[in-house]
């Protein structure tokens, strides 16, 4: 079933005198509990599809229908997790974590019941009652993503969520992140320019092009990849084979960038 | 340590001049001349009223001043178009010298009371205003967003983000203010008033009194660093509750 579509969005930026393509015809569509990633080079408007997502900027033409409704008429539904953690310094772990229900007015036993019991999944429990300044990158980026999934969110836009940390944190936080959002069977869109993330993350892969800012590709997840965990997928055969048809891809998209440059300036 | 001998040394340096008539002493006093002239004042009680007036004058002041500003912060952030247009008016007050204001705010409110605690608002006010405002509209936009995906309101982004983030401003602009509203106090005491530390001090300059004149200036001093002290202990004891 179709969960999420996207028919022929562009987005404009206008200025005094002249305007600017964000967003250039941009239709796909996600199933549900499907996890679908954005890839591309910086500056190809991925994040700005998030943010049109989830009811932040209005796209210029075109439609975003959550279960064929408009999205503004479901905006708490989406849960948006960053690149930087942007975890409130002046609240705990927990007050953190519960700050979405807190706004919806929702904290009940049983969500902060939920709240402990994914902290402690998270390997978090002893730190509930710390200040987010005493945390590694790796944890605070865990509490983010159990704020963002505590308030049972039909969509989860996750925008670069692993860009800041080392490599193994990230593979580690792959795992998890990977872990509960198919307990949850929760519908995903991530925002990546990392091509092993994207295939250790998703089920499909749309590459974006830096250049005309639309859909250059989709790429489908081989079935025996999606059920690995992103750190055993990345030894799987078949992921080399995706690896280098997408890196192609966009050394293609590169290169045409060059070209078209070039005689821009000519 | 350092500091104490400073202090120490320049009485002494002070006590010395004046004595060995290297500076006037009918002029500059001395320390000797001026802690006798305190304490007679203290003991006959005619300096506590002074020192009693002004320190209200400046401590409602500083107060309205500051409640004030801190409202109108608000206001401006939650209407973006309100700030646009006042901007260039905002930037006018605070550019200007509002001591300068002091002789219309007589005029208009009446010589009295009121109108030197008007001044010492004033003067707060318009910085603290600007200050806390931009502080408000600085605070990092992530918040926001994240916040936003929870569906949350202006007033529940205010509360949960804005305000705990710039808070730190709110107390810094506090700690200049408190000085801000010593000068706007003084300066309405200069031009109209029969009591404060601001007439003592005019009053001794007219009839060539200068030790009443220092001696004011001393009470000044030391009631200004306190209250400076108290907004201190006040923002600790903030940090304190809110972490």
């Amino acid at each position: 079933m179709t969960f999420l579509t996207l028919d022929r969005v562009s987005h404009y930026y206008f200025s005094k005198k002249n305007y600017t393509k964000t967003l250039d015809n941009i239709s796909f569509s996600v199933k549900e509990g499907e996890i679908v990633t954005l890839l591309g080079p910086d500056g190809c408007g991925k994040s700005t599809i998030l943010s049109i997502i989830a009811g932040i900027i209005k796209q210029t033409t075109g439609d975003v229908l959550i279960q064929q409704q408009p999205i503004n008429k479901s905006e708490s539904s989406i849960g948006y997790m960053l690149k930087q953690d942007s975890l409130f310094p002046w609240k705990t772990i927990i007050d953190n974590v519960l700050i979405g229900p807190k706004i919806g007015k929702n904290q009940t036993e049983a969500i902060i019941g939920e709240a402990s019991h994914l902290l402690k999944e998270a390997g978090l429990i002893n730190v509930t009652h710390l200040y987010p300044i005493s945390l590694s990158n790796g944890m605070r980026q865990r509490v983010a993503l159990i704020r963002t999934l505590i308030t049972d969110p039909k969509i989860i836009l996750l925008d670069e969520p692993f860009s800041i940390l080392d490599y193994q944190t990230k593979v580690k936080l792959e795992d998890l992140m990977l872990r509960f959002l198919k307990m949850y069977n929760k519908t995903t869109i991530l925002v990546t320019h990392d091509i092993g993330e994207a295939i250790a993350m998703s089920d499909r892969i749309i590459l974006m092009d830096a250049n005309t800012r639309s859909i250059e590709k989709t790429f489908e997840v081989p079935l025996e990849l999606r059920d690995e965990a992103p750190f055993s997928v990345r030894k799987h055969p078949k992921y080399q084979l995706l690896f280098e048809k997408i890196w192609e891809e966009l050394e293609v998209n590169m290169s045409k960038a060059k070209i078209v440059g070039q005689l821009n300036e000519a | 340590m350092w500091q104490l001998m400073i202090l120490v040394s320049f009485i002494a340096l002070w006590e010395i001049s004046s004595k060995m008539y290297w500076v006037n002493p009918l002029l500059f006093s001395s320390p000797s001349e001026i802690s006798s002239m305190l304490l007679k004042m203290f003991s006959d009680g005619s300096i506590t009223t002074h020192i009693q007036v002004t320190l209200l004058e400046t401590v409602l002041g500083f107060l309205i001043g500051t409640i004030a500003g801190n409202i109108f912060a608000v206001i401006l952030w939650s209407s973006l178009r309100l700030s646009r247009i006042l901007d260039p008016y905002l930037v006018i007050l605070n550019a200007m010298p509002k001591v300068a204001l002091a002789p219309i705010i007589i005029m208009a409110i009446g010589p009295g009371y009121v109108s030197i605690i008007a001044m010492g608002a004033i003067i707060s006010a318009i910085i603290t205003t600007l200050v806390v405002y931009t502080a408000f509209r600085d605070v990092d936009s992530n918040y926001e967003k994240v916040l936003k995906s929870f569906g949350a309101n202006r007033r529940q982004i205010f509360r949960e983000a804005v305000f705990p983030a710039a808070l730190p401003s709110v107390i810094s602009i506090m700690k200049v203010t408190i000085g801000l509203s010593w000068v706007g106090v003084i300066v309405g005491e200069f031009l109209t008033s029969k009591e404060g530390l601001g007439y003592l001090i005019i009053h001794g300059f007219k009839v060539f009194d200068f030790p009443l004149v220092i001696s004011s200036l001393v009470m000044i001093a030391i009631c200004a660093a306190i209250m400076y002290k108290i907004v201190e202990y006040v923002e600790k004891w903030l940090f304190k509750i809110s972490n």
